[in-house]
């Protein structure tokens, strides 16, 4: 009971500090970092939904962001309604394309369905490089709207930016906290651990793999319109890019697959590593940054393949013997 | 509406492309056949064994053709380099780290490129390789018309090898069984590696070829590992036949889809084989499981 309470003493001191962060902070760059790490926690933990949980290794999850990104954008554009709606209705238009990809590809397993989510990303990218009513190769820039919560575009300061991306952020692990905790989250373990033994339980296996592509999606999505109302700039290499759905689901390995805090633990570490190396070595288009990622990849998943929380229970496991 | 000449055109770069597209997709094959895990750093690969070809003639002015055997023994070392540093040790680790690993290598060796040589698009000026011939109204590139050529030439080989010698049948065996392959003296490290060299050394023939007639950029190997990946499914694991009439098929496809429908959508004719086919029948055309 005692380490219960202590693990909810120490969740409201770090929601406390993260509230109070922007005040204590002031400069743009420790905002922007933060709102950073906010983002891809949020795509890390909903990524972890189908490929942590439910074990379905998807590498083509910037379809969701990118959809997310483009509805909002296309919507305040060509419509004039609100991004917090275009969100929401993006949010929806994910859930509605995870049915159309999962439907035939969740009969696929292992490097056949990793490979057909990369194939979608591919496609996706290559279809909105084409589509001239949604701007095609030159990509969105979305108007300059008067600053405000409903225009959600702030152009004197970051801190609004940072408290939206902290709700989305909050929302996405109550969201995996759920998860985890009910029915729902036994059942996409069950098919991670023995697809076929949880079908011999009467798990409806196709159903519940859709379930979590859908959570998954949704979130994935949000992520997507706040970026672009954040840049005020999207493209089809900006927001479709292969390398963002790896990155994702780096976030959600590096920290630990399949556990609420594990892709949290992950954006700490990498997106950090990620800004910084972009500041020191950046510009030009030389990728450095890339470099750096490309590396951190192989040596993770050479050496910490179950990610840090794995490291954290090696040592809890050697302390105990 | 489209006159049997420009069909016919297309028909015959498809194949030619084709060629290409299976050499890349055999030595995935291999790696996949052998061991259960797909190379993700494959296109990468292939764009090393362009520009070993395309600096060899710039720097020393050796021709692509001439260069084509180092690039062979430079692909090969590393093929076997990558086995040894990375792959032997994700060989029992959960499957997304074994993505993971060669996902990170293929995108540092990417960067790394482009961190070098910058991400410029180039091309080999007046290779001994050009021009083209004409049939009756058809024009079939020399440099495509080699490639394909050399392609053919390579896949009979390494048939060859891979059914009639020693060393090729203790590489099936491996695939077939690691347990029962080592108790009969087979050394699965080895064979892991040789393997993964002679995939890696496709790809440096598949380079050097490409080099006389296709642009060298650090991203340019991306969309044919892709393709790849699509043609070993079609093919089947580790059957060699298999991925040949696969990178035609495909090849064939893309080429008609793009005159036929438009060039965009390419990829999605590629993607819609590989969806009838791992539903249809998974274990590929030549598929033994």
């Amino acid at each position: 009971m005692g380490e219960k309470k202590n693990r909810w003493i120490w969740l409201a001191i770090g929601a406390l500090l993260l509230l109070i962060y922007p005040f204590f902070l002031t400069l743009p760059f420790p905002r922007h970092l933060m709102i950073m790490i906010f983002l891809y926690a949020s795509m890390g933990l909903a990524w972890n939904m189908i490929g942590g949980y439910a074990g379905q290794i998807s590498l083509g999850h910037a379809v969701y962001f990118g959809a997310g990104a483009y509805t909002s954008t296309l919507m305040l554009m060509k419509l004039g309604v609100t991004p917090w709606i275009g969100m929401i209705v993006g949010g929806f238009i994910s859930v509605g394309l995870a049915f159309i990809i999962g439907y035939p590809s969740f009969k696929l397993a292992g490097h056949y369905f990793a490979i057909a989510t990369i194939a979608i990303g591919e496609i996706a990218q290559q279809w909105m490089l084409n589509w001239d009513w949604a701007g095609a190769a030159v990509g969105l820039t979305l108007p300059i709207l008067p600053e405000s919560f409903l225009n959600m575009e702030f152009h004197t300061s970051k801190v609004p930016y940072y408290y939206i991306a902290f709700g989305i952020f909050s929302l996405t692990i109550l969201a995996t906290y759920w998860v985890d905790r009910s029915k729902l989250g036994y059942y996409f373990k069950a098919i991670k651990g023995d697809l076929e033994g949880a079908r011999s339980l009467g798990i409806n296996v196709a159903r519940y793999k859709f379930y979590a592509l859908a959570l998954s999606a949704f979130f994935t999505s949000i992520c997507g319109s706040f970026y672009a109302q954040y840049v005020l700039f999207i493209d089809p290499d900006s927001v479709f890019p292969l390398m963002l759905s790896i990155i994702v689901c780096l976030v959600a390995t590096l920290g630990g697959v399949g556990t609420v805090w594990g892709p949290v633990i992950g954006a700490f570490i990498l997106i950090p590593i990620s800004e910084f190396t972009r500041i020191q070595f950046g510009g030009g288009g030389k990728g450095t940054d890339l470099i750096i990622y490309g590396f951190l990849i192989m040596v993770i998943s050479i050496y910490q393949p179950f990610g840090v929380i794995g490291l954290s229970k090696r040592f809890k496991k050697k302390e105990s013997e | 509406m489209y006159s049997s000449e420009i069909i016919l055109q297309t028909v015959i770069s498809g194949l030619l492309m084709g060629c290409i597209y299976a050499l890349v997709a055999v030595g995935l094959c291999l790696i996949w056949g052998l061991m259960e895990i797909v190379n993700f750093a494959h296109g990468e690969m292939l764009m090393l064994g362009m520009f070993t070809s395309f600096w060899m003639f710039t720097l020393y002015h050796i021709d692509p053709m001439l260069s084509l055997p180092l690039c062979l023994v430079i692909l090969f070392l590393i093929g076997v380099g990558t086995y040894f540093i990375i792959i032997k040790k994700i060989l029992k680790a959960p499957f997304l780290a074994q993505i993971l690993a060669t996902f990170g290598l293929g995108i540092f060796l990417r960067y790394l490129a482009q961190f070098l040589w910058t991400p410029d698009f180039r091309m080999i000026k007046n290779p001994a390789l050009a021009g083209r011939i004409s049939l009756g109204g058809i024009f079939i590139g020399v440099p495509e018309l080699t490639a394909s050529i050399i392609t053919i030439l390579s896949f009979l080989l390494l048939y060859w090898f891979i059914n009639k010698t020693e060393i090729g049948t203790a590489i099936l065996a491996t695939s077939e069984d690691r347990e029962a392959a080592s108790l009969m003296g087979i050394n699965s490290d080895k064979m892991f590696a040789l393997g993964w060299g002679i995939g890696a050394a496709c790809l440096g023939v598949a380079g050097a070829l490409m080099s006389n007639f296709y642009y060298i950029f650090p991203e340019v190997g991306f969309p044919f590992a892709l393709i790849a990946y699509v043609a070993v499914a079609l093919g089947g694991f580790g059957s060699i036949p298999g991925s040949f009439v696969a990178g035609i098929i495909i090849g064939l496809v893309e080429f008609l889809g793009g005159l036929f429908i438009a060039p965009a959508f390419k990829y999605t004719f590629v993607f819609i084989i590989y969806l009838l086919v791992v539903f249809i029948r998974p274990q590929g055309l030549w598929g033994r499981y």
